[in-house]
């Protein structure tokens, strides 16, 4: 059992959905009970899959790749069929595993106009083999084709089952994450060429073996690793996505289906940080100590602006939308400090935002569902029509501002506190000054998320609502779809440990890579 | 000594109740208020015996344990040079403390459990008894059980009676860990935790707009803060190297520190204090948190909750002692800020026609007093009146949500109360013992602490704070004018309101005659050892007041008889001014005769414009004008250039992208509406249509771009 699960549980946690899908091609698209069921299980199979790999994660040496898979794939450019987890790559991976098969719940019995629960459940598989092969990847070509898989499905998923402008919101996505792609292959395709990996384990000069490359930069000349480290910031920094590349991301989510903007934030804009933490800065960190001022201080700008234009929205999702921009400010702050501290609270940070901002956007479909509408002026008084869903909602509200004992916390307060005293070799009086920032970021975060939940489930509803029978309490599908997101919300708040444990060995060896750079 | 070592089992129980109450409440008999007040009265007994632990150890204390791992290897490396330089002020302590009172150090109990790791360091959660959490944990305990039977009459027939009991548990629950939490991020969670707490009660009824605003003013206004509680506490770990409350303090009061890190650290930690103990400027949510129920403004807006920042500054007392120089000034920031509080609170204070706003201002004022008295180094003093004051003005704030359940849920004195003695003899009685107290008229309890206060403001620092003592002086003066003003439009005269106005009933009056004595009687527990025989004298402070090396070395000052006369001689007199005027009718029409009265009027009738600047200014211009700037920059600006960058390429390659458009998306909608295979022809379309061949355009283009960079560089 164990040797199997060595050699080829994790590329069969990767390929299963796939597996899924192409069974599913093969039913006829009248069944559509059958083709619900099969999402089902393959999804639920994927995580099984993930609960056994975990239950044979060696959490002791969490800093080391685990169930590696070295197998020859193109072998004219070097590139490798190479997966492995390691403390980062896990709990992201697990992310995926259960946020997917959730959705599939969700939809269980309203699926977006128009309909066609075959083709939404097969690209929900399709993007998961990508979201989990992302994670999983650990060599460039590899984890270039998975980043690029994971757009495809998402494009129609928002380009067919979306809102009113979703052809515009599609191509909008697509386009603007695929120029990013484009410069980020560029920098890979740099690495490739002008990386000496002879001395390592790769065995070859020119590789993209992402084990082997942060050994290999050493004889590239600086400038030129802040030019490749540019290319990857901005194939990453769109994903994320950094002010001031964010603009596809509201009318992405305002426009995507309530599954589609669940994945969106929880797990599609971690791509964009965790190929920060585990290439960019890992393969380059001189290019990572010169770059981290400028994403330092966009991310700042992002949680202040983001916070901003939260507070000048009409429309809840699109609201909810913005303050992804202000969560991953902080994210990103982490991350720009280099330290291990701030990494590992970008870690928790991307975890706790995808279970939390997932629930809200959860919450904002399934009012949308109910009420037709998601304009602020409009709602009122959930907690009068709907006092479950108001309580989940005052829960994921207070989770996402931050507050201690559950998760949003712990990748909040400690990214801020490893601002003070960033990497050797980056400007204390600058970091610390991101750091009131940031800091102040959290008021405005409070602000617009409590005059939200003010708006929407104080009062008593307004005229058009106050007596509508389809405002209903949560459904039972919907409660199976929330109740582990907000389970979790809460262990991980008040137990932080479960998370930083596997993290922080591995994100340890990140820091120390960057130490070194800073030493040298 | 086993609820000094468990003492974690204290706050578990209310918590462990909020989960009981919040989903099997509605299906108890008494919907939820009987876990809630069994949950509160067993921890309430659970602090009893742990302050009876406490005292054992202290009139017992085990064999000195030299701690010194206490201190551990991370921050030895750190801080070794600092140390050794400290090393001869230390044994300085040391010997002043054998040679003067004579008693022996004694060490707080702690237990800890691992909650995090980041950097290959392992943080702690656990539980720091001593004197001050077990002092809390008792006040807590005590008030918060009151408080739950009170409600069980006061909120009756209300439609969310489970919730609001349910979140009265996990408001004592955040509270009792907040007072024995064993490092700063406990703290700043716990602190918090009572924050959500108190927005969700303050909002209790939440259908009513000014309700919901004011809880969000109060969240708010306390995020403010926190901003300062999270940057301090930051300063203090990267000062210190630790979390830990006793390495903290331990260093900082060792000299070990660096003097600038701990006033900035201090100062930080300030804007917290100001924002949660409603110190000006940041005091403005607690009079608008009277909007939620009474219980609620009786155990969280007076007695507990609002001490949280009293209770901070007395926990990190090592840092403020350093950061501020207490010892050695005659006025820093927290004295100042304190002094003046004070004297903000009770002036307006005289203006309120509502109770409750009266009873909320008098709370900022006292409050004030607690954080002038931390500021001139009186710790015990604070402390004392920390004590003493969450009795008579818990009694207080029940005592008027008594009268107001009597005339009709009102609080507006002037319109329906008055003459209220004749018919609620209990509430009258309890309400006067109260209000002597808070007067500060011997010998009730708030009469002995506030001496103390003023004592600390005339004696210690550096030859006494004088300004302090001067605001301290007049607050004394000012407190008898508006309780006797309150008094009086509560109590005498004729009944003002409609109907018969009737006593309330027992679970009501029996909290009240409890608060009643504890107010009467808690300044006995700190008799200053010119009146009582040694044995008996100053019994708080030597239970209270730590004694081992994470507490600086403080002075005490010593009692007066002739400060004693001379502020009692003011409150009288502002007693008796006030009666002249409320009780005989002198004076009356002054604001109207007088050009300066009448400015003075106007200005605390609009509480020093303070809420103008906030509302309106500042969180006026964030709200509207500069997030809709935001926001139009976000449009007009960068999605612009995207537009046009994106409109741009399509111009240029239109055919292409029409082609694309119609041919993937509406096909996928059409096909599908169409065939039964039509997702399977959408997967086609991605295999075989234009995607693939988008996709090779941008992998040749990646590929060219690749190589003119290898070329250039």
């Amino acid at each position: 059992m164990e040797d199997f699960l060595n050699d080829w549980g994790l590329s069969l946690a990767v390929f299963l959905p796939v597996v899924g899908a192409a069974i599913m091609a093969l039913i006829p698209r009248a069944e559509e009970q059958l083709h619900k069921v099969v999402a089902l299980i393959t999804t639920l199979a994927v995580a099984g899959m993930g609960v056994a790999l975990l239950a044979n994660f060696d959490m002791g040496r969490s800093k080391d790749l685990q169930f590696v898979v070295d197998a020859s794939w193109i072998d004219v450019i070097n590139s490798r069929y190479i997966v492995g987890l390691d403390g980062i790559s896990m709990p992201l991976m697990l992310l995926t595993m259960l946020i997917v098969p959730l959705c599939v719940i969700y939809s269980w019995n309203h699926f977006p106009e128009p309909h066609n629960p075959k083709a939404f459940l097969i690209l929900i598989l399709i993007l998961e083999t990508g979201m989990i092969g992302t994670f999983a990847a650990q060599d460039l070509i590899l984890f270039f084709v998975f980043f690029e898989i994971v757009l495809v499905p998402m494009y129609f998923l928002i380009g067919v089952w979306g809102g009113e402008e979703r052809q515009y919101a599609a191509i909008k996505f697509f386009l603007f994450t695929l120029f990013g792609s484009a410069l980020m292959l560029v920098s890979f395709l740099a690495l490739y060429f002008l990386a000496d990996a002879s001395g390592t384990a790769a065995g070859v000069a020119n590789t993209f073996d992402m084990r082997a490359l942060p050994e290999a930069t050493a004889g590239i000349a600086l400038s030129t690793q802040v030019i490749i480290f540019g290319g990857m910031f901005l194939g990453f920094g769109i994903k994320v996505p950094m002010f001031p590349f964010h603009t596809w991301l509201p009318d992405a989510h305002t426009q995507a289906p309530t599954v589609g903007s669940v994945i969106l934030a929880a797990i599609l804009l971690k791509l964009g940080t965790y190929g920060f933490i585990r290439i960019a800065i890992p393969i380059l960190p001189e290019a990572a100590i010169e770059w981290a001022p400028i994403i330092g201080g966009l991310a700042v700008i992002g949680i202040i602006y983001g916070a901003l234009c939260c507070l000048a929205q009409t429309d809840m999702k699109r609201l909810i939308a913005f303050s992804s921009v202000a969560h991953m400010g902080y994210t990103m702050l982490g991350i720009s400090t280099l330290t291990d501290f701030g990494m590992n609270a970008a870690v928790f940070g991307m975890v706790a935002h995808g279970l939390i901002t997932g629930t809200l956007f959860f919450i904002a479909g399934s009012m949308k569902e109910r009420y037709h509408t998601l304009e602020i002026k409009r709602l009122g008084g959930l907690l009068v029509s709907a006092p479950k869903m108001g309580w989940v909602f005052g829960l994921a509200t207070m989770a996402s501002l931050g507050l201690p004992g559950l998760a949003g916390f712990w990748g909040e307060v400690p990214a801020i506190l490893a601002a003070y005293s960033p990497a050797e070799g980056l400007s204390e009086p600058l970091f610390r000054a991101y750091m009131v920032i940031a800091a102040i970021g959290t008021v405005l975060a409070a602000g617009y998320l409590l005059w939200l939940y003010q708006r929407t489930a104080f009062g008593t509803p307004t005229e058009e609502f106050v007596d509508d029978p389809h405002i209903t309490d949560i459904s039972i599908p919907e409660w199976v779809a929330w109740v582990p997101m907000i389970v979790l919300i809460l262990a991980l708040g008040i137990y932080p440990n479960l998370l930083f444990n596997l993290t922080d060995p591995a994100v340890v060896a990140v820091g120390d890579l960057v130490a070194a750079a800073a030493g040298s | 000594m086993f609820f000094l070592e468990n003492a974690w089992i204290i706050p578990a129980i209310p918590a462990a109740s909020f989960l009981l109450i919040l989903f099997f409440g509605k299906r108890m008999p008494r919907k939820g208020s009987e876990i809630g007040i069994a949950a509160v009265g067993l921890a309430f007994a659970f602090s009893v015996l742990a302050g009876v632990a406490w005292i054992d150890r202290v009139e017992n204390p085990p064999p000195a344990a030299h701690d010194t791992e206490q201190v551990d290897e991370h921050v030895d490396e750190d801080h070794a040079e600092e140390t050794e330089h400290a090393a001869a002020d230390v044994v300085q302590v040391a010997a002043s403390e054998e040679g003067g009172e004579g008693h022996h150090a004694v060490e707080p109990v702690t237990n800890s459990w691992t909650w995090w790791q980041s950097g290959g360091t392992e943080f702690q959660v656990g539980t720091f008894v001593d004197g001050l959490s077990v002092m809390m944990l008792f006040v807590v305990g005590l008030i918060s059980l009151l408080v739950h039977v009170y409600s069980t009459d006061y909120v009756r027939d209300d439609p969310r009676y489970t919730h609001f009991f349910a979140f009265l548990s996990l408001f004592t629950a955040s509270m009792m860990t907040l007072v024995i939490s064993e490092n700063t991020f406990q703290i700043i969670t716990a602190w918090e935790m009572v924050g959500v707490c108190s927005w969700v009660l303050i909002g209790h009824w939440w259908e009513e707009k000014p309700n919901a605003d004011a809880a969000l003013k109060a969240f708010l206004t306390n995020r403010v803060g926190d901003v300062g509680l999270v940057i301090g506490m930051i300063i203090l770990f990267f000062a210190a190297g630790s979390f830990n409350v006793v390495e903290i303090n331990t260093l900082a009061s060792e000299g070990a520190l660096s003097h600038t890190a701990l006033l900035a650290a201090s100062l930080c930690l300030m804007a917290a204090v100001m924002s949660k103990s409603g110190q000006f400027f940041l005091h403005t949510w607690l009079p608008d948190a009277m909007a939620g129920p009474t219980p609620v403004s009786a155990l969280l807006h007076s007695a507990t909750m609002v001490v949280a920042g009293i209770f901070m500054v007395a926990r990190m007392y090592g840092v403020f002692w350093e950061g501020l120089s207490i010892g050695t000034s005659s006025i820093n920031a927290l004295a100042l800020i304190g002094g003046v509080t004070t004297l903000v609170g009770a002036s307006l204070a005289f203006v309120q026609r509502d109770i409750k706003k009266v009873l909320a201002y008098s709370t900022i004022s006292q409050l004030g007093y607690m954080v002038m008295a931390l500021g001139v180094g009186a710790w015990t003093a604070a402390l004392f009146h920390l004590f003493t004051h969450a009795f008579f003005k818990a009694c207080l704030f029940l005592g008027a949500g008594s009268v107001s359940h009597a005339c009709h849920h009102s609080f507006d004195m002037v319109a329906d109360m008055g003459g209220l003695r004749k018919y609620m003899p209990h509430t009258f009685k309890t309400f006067m013992i109260a209000s002597v107290a808070l007067a500060g008229i011997p010998p009730l309890a708030g009469f002995w602490s506030k001496d103390e206060v003023l004592a600390g403001a005339q004696q210690l620092g550096d030859g006494g704070y004088p300004l302090m003592f001067v605001m301290g002086l007049l607050t004394a003066g000012l407190t008898g004018a508006y309780v006797t003003r309150m008094v009086y439009l509560t109590f005498f005269g004729e009944h003002r309101g409609h109907g018969t106005p009737h006593e309330s009933p027992k679970t009501i009056t029996t909290p009240l005659w409890i608060l009643a004595g504890f107010a009467a009687v808690a300044g006995l527990f700190n008799l200053p050892d010119a009146i009582v025989p040694d044995g008996i004298a100053y019994r708080f402070e030597h239970f209270v007041e730590p004694t081992a090396a994470y507490f600086p070395s403080i002075s005490h000052p010593s009692f007066s008889w002739g400060l004693a006369i001379v502020s009692t001689l003011i409150a009288v007199g502002g007693v008796a001014v006030s009666y002249g005027y409320w009780f005989q009718g002198r004076w009356h029409g002054i604001t109207e005769r007088n050009g300066v009265a009448r400015a003075g009027y106007r200005l605390l009738e609009n509480k020093y414009y303070l809420d103008t600047l906030y509302e309106t200014v500042i969180v006026g211009a964030i709200k509207g004008p500069i997030a809709r700037a935001s926001y139009w920059a976000n449009q007009n600006l960068f999605d612009r250039v995207v537009d046009g960058v994106g409109n741009g390429t399509v111009d240029g390659g239109r055919r292409v992208h029409k082609y694309f458009d119609r041919a993937v998306i509406d096909g996928v909608i059409n096909m599908s509406g169409r065939s039964a295979e039509g997702a399977g022809a959408a997967l086609r379309l991605i295999q075989n249509g234009r995607i693939r061949q988008y996709a090779s355009l941008m992998f040749g283009g990646a590929a060219i771009l690749a190589g003119v960079l290898i070329v250039i560089v």
